[in-house]
């Protein structure tokens, strides 16, 4: 990338911290502050603290705020309740992912629907593009407000603990996708229960300008439960062990939301425009094969070796070496001690095996290590 | 970055100690540590194996990528570190220490092998 890389209302905190950074989709962001494993392992076990401010948030408005989304998305958008968020993706006219996303709707102002649409920071100007292409005909407006938010994420079991100390939002009764406007260290903030990391969490959608006193206030409340501020690494390993697909890994132009094992956001049952709306057609279509004769199936793959699959790297059949598959994430997984990998493979070799009799094997640089197949997600937390 | 005066170093950010009795022991510097992160395999060469200056001898793998490890040197493997085989963490706990990575009988060595300043320039201070 050419162009200066863009910087979060937060970047000065993180050059204090020593993070070291990295170029994401042409933002300047924390990608470790310290040890990324100690990073993980405080996600999983106390809380960790995010900057997302990288990622794309629009705003669409209007009395047929729903309508448009349901008409542009997969999901089912118009029969979110006020207050909860829902997991969905943007298709092309050929059943193509385009981004995941999520959508939360807010409260109405005076009886007018409102919804945020958060889309990733590679994929924001191509969803805006989309939404604005697809409003003709709705009476809805679409808004550009990535400038208007930065994001930050308290993810881990002490989450809740520590927030409930900077905040007089309900956060007992704040579900799982959910969200609602309180505010946090005195600040205006969208609460909402979400995350990418596999635990319990919350992510806090305020002014940029207020982004550096509740990031301190968080870490100052969180200092006894041991809170500490974590890079986009772990994130990365967090949400491979919890199964996440991640946009261009997993979820690309080339693969529906069927291929990737998650046509259950595709809503066929909608009431736009008699349920019509784009790439409804490529999709019924992929849910047919999908049900019938699926070409190859996103599965989980755990190394009985210690070498590490890339993103990339050829999945084989360990009987004879054909090439059947590729890997989509691989890392060591910090929860499992071992290299864990998501892969697409031929829907023959989808099914998980007996603990070591390994039918698959993946390339690592000319050598075919022994991989075990298994049911996704690697980890889930327990409640 | 501390490098260690009595060590040299070379462009792949390997460090080389003194030879004792013609053997050297090699390990990555702490600024290549923590430029790949929390590594978490080594593959060294085995014990008897030839080794050639600037060329690659093992991989480590860290969480975010793998990096291929050079020789500094030309010589014979007299020993590898089964410790840092076991505990790749090492490698990031302690560079110039623990986490060394293999002994090596120096046969050759190139004529662009850094001094700990030279390196401490050359690595960007």
């Amino acid at each position: 990338m050419t162009e200066n890389p863009r910087l979060t209302a937060l970047d000065s905190v993180h050059r204090a911290l020593g993070a070291t950074m990295t170029d994401f989709a042409g933002w300047d962001m924390p990608l470790r502050y310290g040890s990324e494993r100690d990073e993980h392992q405080a996600v999983r076990t106390r809380a960790g603290l995010f900057d997302l401010s990288h990622m794309g948030e629009i705003a669409v408005t209007g009395p047929q705020a729903g309508l448009l989304l349901d008409h542009a998305l997969v999901g089912n958008l118009s029969r979110l309740a006020q207050g909860r968020a829902r997991y969905t993706m943007i298709c092309d006219e050929r059943g193509g992912i385009m981004d995941d996303l999520i959508v939360y709707r807010l409260a109405d102002e005076q009886d007018t629907p409102r919804y945020m649409v958060v889309a990733n920071a590679g994929n924001a100007q191509t969803v805006l593009d989309a939404l604005v292409a697809r409003q003709a005909g709705f009476d809805a407006a679409v808004r550009d407000d990535r400038d208007a938010y930065a994001l930050l994420a308290i993810q881990g079991p002490e989450a809740a603990g520590v927030l409930a100390q900077l905040t007089d939002a309900d956060l007992e009764g704040l579900k799982y996708y959910a969200g609602l406007p309180g505010t946090v260290a005195g600040v205006e903030a969208l609460i909402a229960r979400t995350g990418y990391t596999g635990e319990d969490g919350f992510e806090l959608f305020l002014a940029p300008g207020d982004a550096d006193k509740v990031w301190a206030a968080l870490l100052d409340a969180g200092r006894d439960a041991g809170v500490v501020p974590c890079g986009l690494s772990c994130r990365d390993t967090l949400r491979l062990e919890a199964g996440m697909p991640l946009y261009g890994n997993e979820l690309t132009r080339a693969t529906t939301p069927f291929d990737a094992g998650l046509g259950r956001v595709v809503k066929f049952e909608k009431e736009t425009n008699g349920g019509d709306f784009v790439g409804r057609g490529p999709l019924e279509e992929a849910a047919r094969q999908a049900e019938q004769n699926p070409p190859r199936k996103l599965v989980g793959l755990v190394a009985q070796g210690r070498r590490v699959p890339r993103s990339g790297y050829s999945v084989v059949s360990a009987a004879d070496g054909t090439v059947i598959g590729e890997v989509t994430s691989g890392a060591p997984s910090p929860t499992l001690g071992k290299p864990i990998a998501i892969a697409y493979v031929d829907a023959a070799f989808a099914e998980p095996n007996e603990d070591g009799a390994s039918r698959v094997a993946v390339d690592i640089r000319g050598s075919h290590e022994a991989y075990d197949v298994v049911a996704l997600p690697f980890y889930k937390r327990q409640r | 970055m501390n490098n260690p005066q009595q060590l040299r170093y070379s462009k792949e950010h390997e460090w080389l100690s003194d030879a004792a009795e013609g053997v050297s022991t090699v390990g990555i510097t702490e600024h290549a540590a923590n430029a790949l992160g929390d590594v978490v395999f080594v593959q060294l060469p085995e014990v008897g194996d030839t080794v050639t200056a600037g060329e690659t001898c093992g991989e480590l793998e860290s969480t975010k990528s793998v990096s291929d490890l050079y020789s500094p040197v030309t010589g014979e493997i007299t020993e590898i570190n089964q410790d840092v085989v076991d505990d790749p963490a090492l490698v990031n706990t302690a560079p110039f220490e623990g986490g060394w990575l293999f002994k090596v009988k120096v046969s050759g060595e190139p004529d662009d092998l850094l001094s700990a300043e030279e390196y401490t320039a050359f690595a960007g201070g």
